[in-house]
C-alpha cells in the first residue's frame, strides 16, 4: 500500500537517510524507534514531502511519485492519500476545535459545509472532545489538543497518519489519553506509521517494528522479536540505553 | 502669558479646519486601504519568492521607503504627466491618495512580511499535510494570523498615514493644514492657525488610539 525505494535526504553536506526502503501493508502500524538524529523523523516528513528527498521513489495507494522528477500536482495527491499528526500538535491557531478538523473537508475535499460539520463532530466524539467543539487550541491541555490533530488528520480520511512523536511535547499524566485514542486507530486497521519513543506502547501497538540509526533502517520484525531477540548489536546497545533509563 | 495670543481667533478658526476633518480621514483611510492591499501583495510575493517580482518589490519597497514623501508627491503629480500625458488629467486629491498609497504601501509590505515570518512554521507545515494548497494555507491560516500579529503596528502607519496626508496641501489639495494656512494668510495669526491644526490632529490620532486599544482588546481573546 505505502513503499518507498532507496530514499535520500541530505541537508547540506549532512546525510540523514541513505537508501531507505519500506513497504506497509493496508492496515499495518508500523513503529520507528531509534536514538535522536537517526533520521526517524525526517524519513517520516519526506513521505508527505514535507521534506523533498534527492533521490528515491514513494508510491502511496495509486499515487507513485520520483523524487528527481516531481510536480506539485503529485506533491498535492500524495499529501491528500496522507495525514500528519505533529509533536507540537500544530492546530490552527486561529481555528475552533471543530473548525480545525473540518478545515481540509471544506478547502481540500470541498464537501458542503453542514455535512462537514456533521462529520466534524462524529471525529471530536470519537477523540472524545465533543464538549470542547467551540473552544481555541490556546485554552485546551497538550492531551486535548493532540487528540484534535488526531480527528483533523481522520477527516483527511488518509490512506496512512504519520505520527511524528506524538507524546514527546506531553506531560507524562497526559500521554495516556492520546495513546489510546491511536490504539483505538489501531484496533479500527488505520493504517499508521508512528515514530515514538514509548517502548511500552510500541511494543504494545505495533504490528512490526523498525529500528532506525544514522540514516538506515538497521533492523526490523515484529516487536516480541525485536524487542527481546534484537539481531544487531546496534539495536541491542540502544534497547539496553532505553531500558536502563 | 503674552497677550498677543488671540484665543477668540483660535475658536473662529477651528470649524473652518473641523470641516476639512472628513477630507483629511478619507485620504488616509483610502489611502491605508489600498497601501494595505497593496503591501499584502507585495509581502507575499516575497515570501512566495516570485522570480521576477520577487525583485521587483525588494526594489518597490526600499525605493519608496528611501525617498521623501514630498518628493514622490511632486514627482507624481508635477512630474509624472509631463512624460505620460494620461496623467495630465489626474486631479490633486487622485495624486495624493495614488501618492500616499504608494507610499504607505512599502511600510506596510515590511509589516507584513514580518508578521507572516513570524507565525510558527508548523502551521503552514499542519496545513500542507492535510493537502492545501501553499495559498490556501497563506489565505485562510496564515494572514489571518499575521494580520493580528500587525494590528498594532498597522495602527501606527494609519496614524503616520493621517499626519502624512497633510503634505497633500502642497499640491492644493485643501485638507485641514491647507485651511489653516489660507486662514493664517488672511489674518496673520499665524500661531493660532496651526496650533489648532495640530490640535484637531492630535485629537483625531488620540481617538485612533483609543480604537485601537479596543480593537486588539478584542482580538485578543478570540483566541
Amino acid at each position: 500500500m505505502l513503499s518507498t525505494k532507496n530514499l535520500h535526504k541530505a541537508f547540506g553536506d549532512l546525510k540523514v537517510l541513505k537508501g531507505i526502503n519500506l513497504e506497509v501493508k493496508q492496515g499495518e502500524v508500523v513503529v520507528i524507534i531509534g536514538p535522536s538524529g537517526s533520521g526517524k523523523s525526517t524519513f517520516l516528513r519526506c513521505l508527505n514531502y514535507l521534506e523533498i528527498p534527492e533521490k528515491g521513489s514513494i508510491s502511496i495507494d495509486n499515487i507513485s511519485t520520483e523524487a528527481q522528477q516531481l510536480s506539485s500536482r503529485e506533491i498535492i495527491a500524495l499529501r491528500r492519500n496522507t495525514a500528519m499528526v505533529f509533536q507540537n500538535y500544530n492546530l490552527f491557531k486561529n481555528k475552533t476545535t471543530l473548525e480545525n478538523v473540518i478545515e481540509s473537508l471544506l478547502v481540500v475535499q470541498k464537501i458542503p459545509k453542514e455535512e462537514a460539520l456533521k462529520l466534524g463532530e462524529s471525529l471530536l466524539t470519537i477523540v472524545g472532545l465533543s464538549e470542547k467543539r467551540n473552544s481555541y487550541p490556546s485554552s485546551l491541555s497538550g492531551g486535548q489538543q493532540q487528540r484534535v490533530a488526531i480527528a483533523r488528520a481522520m477527516a483527511v480520511n488518509p490512506k496512512v497518519i504519520l505520527f511524528d512523536e506524538p507524546t514527546s511535547a506531553l506531560d507524562p499524566e497526559l500521554v495516556g489519553e492520546v495513546l489510546s485514542v491511536i490504539r483505538k486507530l489501531a484496533d479500527e486497521n488505520m493504517t499508521m506509521i508512528i515514530v515514538t519513543h514509548e517502548m511500552a506502547f510500541a511494543r504494545d501497538v505495533a504490528d512490526r517494528v523498525i529500528f532506525m540509526d544514522e540514516g538506515v533502517i538497521v533492523e526490523e520484525g515484529p516487536p516480541t522479536d525485536l524487542f527481546f531477540k534484537p539481531k544487531e548489536e546496534r539495536t541491542k546497545r540502544f534497547l539496553g540505553q532505553v531500558v536502563n533509563k | 502669558m503674552n497677550s498677543n495670543i488671540d484665543f477668540s481667533y483660535m475658536l473662529q478658526v477651528f470649524p473652518r479646519i473641523l470641516r476639512a476633518v472628513p477630507l483629511t480621514l478619507v485620504l488616509a483611510t483610502i489611502s491605508m486601504t489600498f497601501g494595505l492591499a497593496l503591501g499584502i501583495i507585495l509581502a507575499l510575493i516575497r515570501f512566495f519568492k516570485l522570480k521576477y517580482l520577487y525583485l521587483f518589490s525588494k526594489i518597490y519597497v526600499s525605493f519608496f521607503r528611501g525617498t521623501p514623501l514630498l518628493a514622490q508627491l511632486f514627482l507624481l503629480y508635477y512630474g509624472v504627466p509631463q512624460i505620460i500625458p494620461q496623467f495630465a488629467k489626474m486631479t490633486a486629491y487622485s495624486a495624493a491618495i495614488i501618492g500616499l498609497s504608494l507610499h504607505s504601501s512599502a511600510y506596510m509590505a515590511e509589516i507584513i512580511r514580518g508578521a507572516i515570518n513570524s507565525i510558527d512554521k508548523g502551521q503552514m507545515e499542519a496545513s500542507l499535510s492535510v493537502g492545501m494548497t501553499r495559498m490556501q494555507a497563506m489565505r485562510r491560516v496564515i494572514l489571518p494570523q499575521a494580520v493580528r500579529v500587525a494590528i498594532p503596528s498597522l495602527g501606527n502607519s494609519y496614524i503616520s498615514l493621517l499626519k502624512e496626508s497633510s503634505l497633500a496641501f502642497t499640491l492644493g489639495v485643501a485638507e485641514m493644514l491647507a485651511q489653516a494656512k489660507m486662514s493664517a494668510a488672511a489674518s496673520y495669526r499665524f500661531f493660532e492657525s496651526y496650533l489648532a491644526t495640530l490640535l484637531v490632529f492630535w485629537m483625531i490620532t488620540l481617538c485612533i488610539n483609543f480604537l485601537q486599544n479596543k480593537l486588539e482588546t478584542r482580538l485578543n481573546k478570540a483566541y
